[in-house]
């Protein structure tokens, strides 16, 4: 929308449309100039006329009232309540956008968070302050794995629950409610505040309902110290909603219609994660987007690989043969587990171990291509044993109940257990004193 | 004249004002109320195009711009080692000291302190005859690096008329005046200033001929890169790009590091300043951080500032190289400093070349690149130093005919193409040792002839042979199975296997096997090479190839790497040992340990 007559508007401010019937919208400044404003309509142009609209600009960009009191609460895509209840008293506003941390005063994430769930804790390990994604596909389960994660994870030795932040982008009004009836049942809905755009909502105000609810989990995490698990599903009606204000605006196209600003504008809400050097909450993010076709080159996956540490990945295959969590062990990685697992943090060999099972399911997928060619016939002593350990991999250690809850120990053990089918001189990734204290198998 | 004009246009980081005629091309100005800070990157008429290094949230047409009379420049000067700086050179700790845990907005700084004193030590005296990149005299900047104080490059030759005697100095004082040839007073002073889209003159480039050890085995052995050399990372993401530029920035030989956070992670600078205070340089048993500067632009901080972040960071490298250092710097990724080009160039409506990128991209990448080289630095003494560059690309979806990377290889001799197969099976680093190339081996294996041992050459291309004949044989056994090939080529498949895992492979995050010094990759390489001949040598005799792969020094060989540090190298001589006698006999008997 272009309002003319523009004296006093400035860049990023807040507008108020009134139109012919009396409603009203929100709505901010993208470009100003010449007597002319550029304004994003939040909640979409429908019936607004060009003679009759008015237009009132607010001289403050957008702000997201906060206090403590919002814990329970639902509100809408731009941070309106939906729950039926008052607005909540505010104890400050802030603005949505957020301003960037500095890396100076950022605390370094080494805390490990035990998720309960073995391929997560074993292989990916999550740290406080991390921003981890699931890639997942249409019809997947990646909902289930984010709930569950949202229920069990702890950090090891305190009893600090985590709060959570969900952000719903664009869902479809079943997945929002799956969440909220299971942090209800969990009775973590006390401590949870959620944000809901809908399929159906306006497309535009997915551009803000990221950055409210990050903004509530800034408040949560750095001035009421809590420690925030940040929920944004999908993170793929987001960047399309990015993408149709950008055509709107006939503004140069990067790859497959993306704008060129894709990367900043994701980082811009996905670096809204971490850990402040003084204070005590953290932002643990877990972003969650379907990749358009599976496909992980696609440029939303592309660009959130870049950005976020690490990411876990969904794989078809193991959906289809019905294994929870179907996580691709393979295309996952957790950047920050190195950091955060070891010595004093949470066992020595955790790292080698994790190491030395990805090496076994890696050869596992090879031997397994190979013997589609020549048959389980054609394999040597040691293949066969890879074969092995592959299948005990994905029953034993990955897959796992909606709601089991593991420990770490058990985890490692049931690591030891797969490794231990493998012959010593295999576990080249391990160092000779964890082989002599946890190795089972046989030379 | 200072220019002095309003803003008509805001969108984002690109802002239009008029009344600007006297303002030049790449000037910096301050915008608005608020006066932020912006470089002029387009004049057309008394209209200026300006990028603005902050965010321009709140800013409105009719705030003043005003013009600074200097293009962005960067403080050269004692107190720039162990920073961490914005893109436009404003240190990091005194925002945060200033706004807060969150980066404000107009805040000027100081990028070094002027109060501070140092104890400078003269090397000229009186009636002494400078030149533009003389040096006048040293501090000490911290423990690892004396800083020499150079005579600003573009000054004219000039006589000494005073310098300051041995003592304490801030940087304000002036050390020394002189008089130049055609009577032009001159003051000297610890530091100046440089514009940063120039590069720093020097007298004569050399040939790359010193290898840059970097303690990374595929990278010191296989594809080695020079000092005064240009590298690329290209490779998607999770394979490894930052853990290998922190590698090299952890461990090359070089006297001075500048590290470039240009549009990544903000937890990934916070890494550094974490680890690398308490990280020891194996040459001199100091902190790494005494010898790092840090530039960070992360992805969430203005994208102007993301563009300047690379050309502050070159400018401050030539400035070390320039006191005759030798120094690395490593930008993390080029490719984010391209599409900041790209969404400046869309702001300004210029026409696109491919996938939106400006045209001009694959000359803004040259002229970045050619800021590399081994010089002899202008002035007196005679001294040399050198800038190694080495460029993270981050392609699109790994692939890497996107234009960043395409453009890129043709400036770049030193190529690690990373491997998303690779780092999906956990071999780290993932570089691709069929895709990588180097266009220094022939420079620099005289160094290696002369430094390690006469058959480096030869034990390169022994090994790397042996991986190549596995890259084509892979493509047998994919469609027929390991048993249709001879013994002879199985064993080639398992030598193979064990270079991948013994040499090919290091661990980063292991405190032995993060570093490996050239001995002992020298010393690991050629163990590999001797089982591959006494193999051949046992298979041809008749023993069987099921023996040689249950011979349990194979084991030993692949755990050396992290079972033996470098100061034990004498342990890998008793392992050459066990080797040879491990294939005497009936092979069983022999007892293996380290």
């Amino acid at each position: 929308m272009v309002v003319d007559g523009v004296t006093k508007a400035s860049f990023d401010e807040l507008v108020e449309i009134e139109t012919n019937d009396g409603e009203r919208r929100l709505g901010k400044v993208l470009e100003v100039g010449s007597g002319k404003a550029v304004v994003q309509v939040f909640e979409g142009t429908t019936g607004l006329a060009i003679t009759g609209t008015r237009v009132k600009f607010l001289g403050k960009t957008m702000a997201m009232p906060v206090s403590q009191e919002l814990l329970g609460r639902v509100f809408d895509g731009l941070g309106r309540p939906n729950d039926g209840l008052p607005d909540p008293v505010a104890d400050k506003f802030l603005d949505v956008n957020g301003e960037p941390m500095n890396p100076q005063s950022r605390e370094y994430p080494t805390s490990f968070i035990q998720t309960g769930v073995s391929v997560i804790d074993g292989m990916l390990t999550l740290v406080r302050g991390q921003k981890l994604p699931i890639f997942s596909g249409s019809g997947m389960s990646h909902n289930i794995l984010a709930a569950q994660i949202a229920r069990q994870a702890t950090v090891v030795g305190t009893n600090e629950d985590f709060a959570v932040v969900f952000a719903a982008i664009g869902v479809q009004y079943s997945e929002a409610q799956y969440f909220k009836r299971s942090l209800e049942e969990s009775g973590a809905l006390k401590r949870s505040v959620l944000f809901v755009n809908l399929a159906d909502d306006p497309a535009i105000e997915r551009i803000i309902t990221p950055r409210v609810a990050l903004t509530v989990a800034e408040y949560l995490a750095f001035d009421l110290g809590m420690h925030v698990l940040a929920i944004l599903t999908d993170m793929t009606n987001y960047a399309e909603a990015l993408r149709e204000i950008s055509a709107a605006r006939e503004e140069v196209p990067g790859r497959k219609g993306y704008p060129g600003y894709l990367y900043t504008d994701l980082a811009n809400n996905y670096e809204r994660a971490g850990r402040i050097k003084g204070k005590n909450g953290s932002v643990t993010q877990m972003p969650i987007l379907s990749m358009p076709a599976d496909d992980i080159t696609h440029p939303i996956p592309d660009l959130t690989g870049y950005i976020t540490e690490g990411q876990v990945v969904l794989g078809r295959d193991l959906f289809r043969k019905g294994i929870y969590p179907p996580v691709n062990v393979m295309m996952s990685l957790s950047r920050l587990m190195k950091d955060g697992v070891g010595e004093g943090k949470t066992r020595s060999d955790h790292m080698e171990v994790g190491n030395q099972l990805y090496d076994a399911y890696s050869r596992a997928q090879e031997v397994r291509a190979l013997a589609e060619i020549v048959g389980k016939a054609g394999l040597t002593g040691v293949d066969l044993k890879y074969l092995d350990a592959g299948d005990s991999f994905e029953t034993h250690f990955l897959k796992q109940s909606p709601d089991e809850n593991r420990n770490l120990d058990e985890t490692l053990s049931r690591a030891w257990d797969i490794l231990a089918t493998l012959p010593e001189g295999e576990l080249t990734k391990i160092k000779d004193k964890h082989i002599q204290q946890y190795y089972k198998g046989s030379k | 004249m200072v220019a002095k004009g309003k803003i008509v246009w805001v969108s984002g980081p690109a802002v239009k004002a008029d009344g600007m005629s006297s303002v030049k091309m790449y000037e910096t100005v301050e915008v608005g109320d608020s006066k932020l800070i912006g470089e002029v990157i387009r004049l057309t008429g008394d209209v200026a195009f300006i990028q603005v290094y902050e965010s321009t949230s709140g800013l409105k047409p009719g705030e003043a711009v005003v013009g600074t009379g200097q293009p962005l420049s960067v403080l050269l000067g004692p107190g720039i080692i162990g920073r961490i700086y914005d893109g436009i050179q404003r240190p990091l700790d005194e925002i945060a000291e200033k706004s807060g845990a969150f980066i404000g907005r107009g805040i000027t700084t100081s990028p070094v302190d002027m109060k501070k004193k140092y104890k400078f030590t003269p090397s000229v005296k009186k009636d002494d005859t400078i030149l533009g990149g003389s040096i006048l005299g040293a501090v000490e900047e911290t423990p690892l690096l004396t800083h020499r104080i150079l005579v600003p490059p573009n000054y004219p030759e000039a006589t000494i008329t005073e310098i300051a005697k041995e003592g304490e100095y801030d940087l304000e004082h002036i050390i020394g005046h002189a008089n130049s040839k055609n009577g032009d007073k001159i003051e000297l002073k610890m530091y100046h200033k440089w514009p940063v889209r120039k590069p720093r003159p020097y007298s004569e480039r050399f040939d790359p001929t010193i290898p840059l050890i970097t303690g990374q085995r595929i990278i010191d052995t296989y594809f080695p890169i020079a000092k005064g050399g240009t590298g690329a990372i290209p490779g998607g993401f999770g394979t490894g790009k930052t853990v290998t530029l922190h590698q090299i920035a952890k461990w090359a030989d070089s006297k001075v590091v500048v590290y470039i956070g240009c549009g990544e992670r903000g937890n990934e600078m916070t890494e550094v300043l974490v680890e690398f205070p308490h990280l020891i340089d194996p040459r001199s048993q100091r902190p790494l951080m005494e010898r790092t500067v840090l530039v960070a632009n992360t992805s969430n901080m203005p994208v102007a500032a993301r563009e300047a972040s690379i050309y502050t960071g070159v400018t401050m490298a030539e400035y070390y190289r320039d006191m005759g250092y030798d120094v690395v710097l490593v930008a993390d990724s080029t490719s984010r400093w391209a599409e900041a080009l790209r969404e400046m160039s869309g702001r300004l409506e210029e026409m696109p070349a491919e996938e939106g990128y400006p045209s001009y991209l694959a000359s803004r990448l040259a002229e970045f690149y050619e800021r590399a080289g081994r010089v002899r630095a202008l002035g007196s003494p005679d001294r040399s130093g050198s800038v190694t560059l080495v460029g993270a690309v981050s392609p699109s979806g790994a692939d890497f005919t996107e234009p960043v990377t395409t453009h890129t290889i043709r400036f770049i001799k030193t190529f690690w193409a990373l491997d998303t197969r690779l780092a999906y099976s956990r071999h780290y680093p993932s570089i691709n040792w069929m895709q990588s190339y180097s266009g220094y081996l022939e420079d620099i294996s005289k160094w290696w002839k002369e430094n390690v041992s006469p058959d480096w050459y030869d034990l390169r291309a022994e090994s790397y042979h042996i991986l190549q004949r596995e890259d084509t044989l892979k493509e047998i056994v994919r469609l027929l199975g390991p048993e249709a090939l001879p013994d002879e080529e199985k064993l080639v498949l398992e030598v193979a296997r064990m270079l991948k895992i013994g040499i090919l492979q290091q661990n980063s995050f292991d405190k032995v096997d993060t570093y490996c010094g050239p001995a002992k990759q020298l010393k690991l390489v050629r163990l590999m090479v001797m089982f591959y001949k006494e193999a051949q040598k046992a298979l041809k005799e008749g023993k069987s190839l099921a023996d040689i792969r249950a011979l349990p020094i194979i084991t030993t060989l692949l755990k050396a790497k992290f079972e033996v540090t470098d100061e034990q190298i004498s342990k890998l001589e008793e392992i050459e040992k066990q080797l040879s006698d491990s294939f005497k006999g009936n092979m069983e008997e022999v007892k293996v340990t380290v």
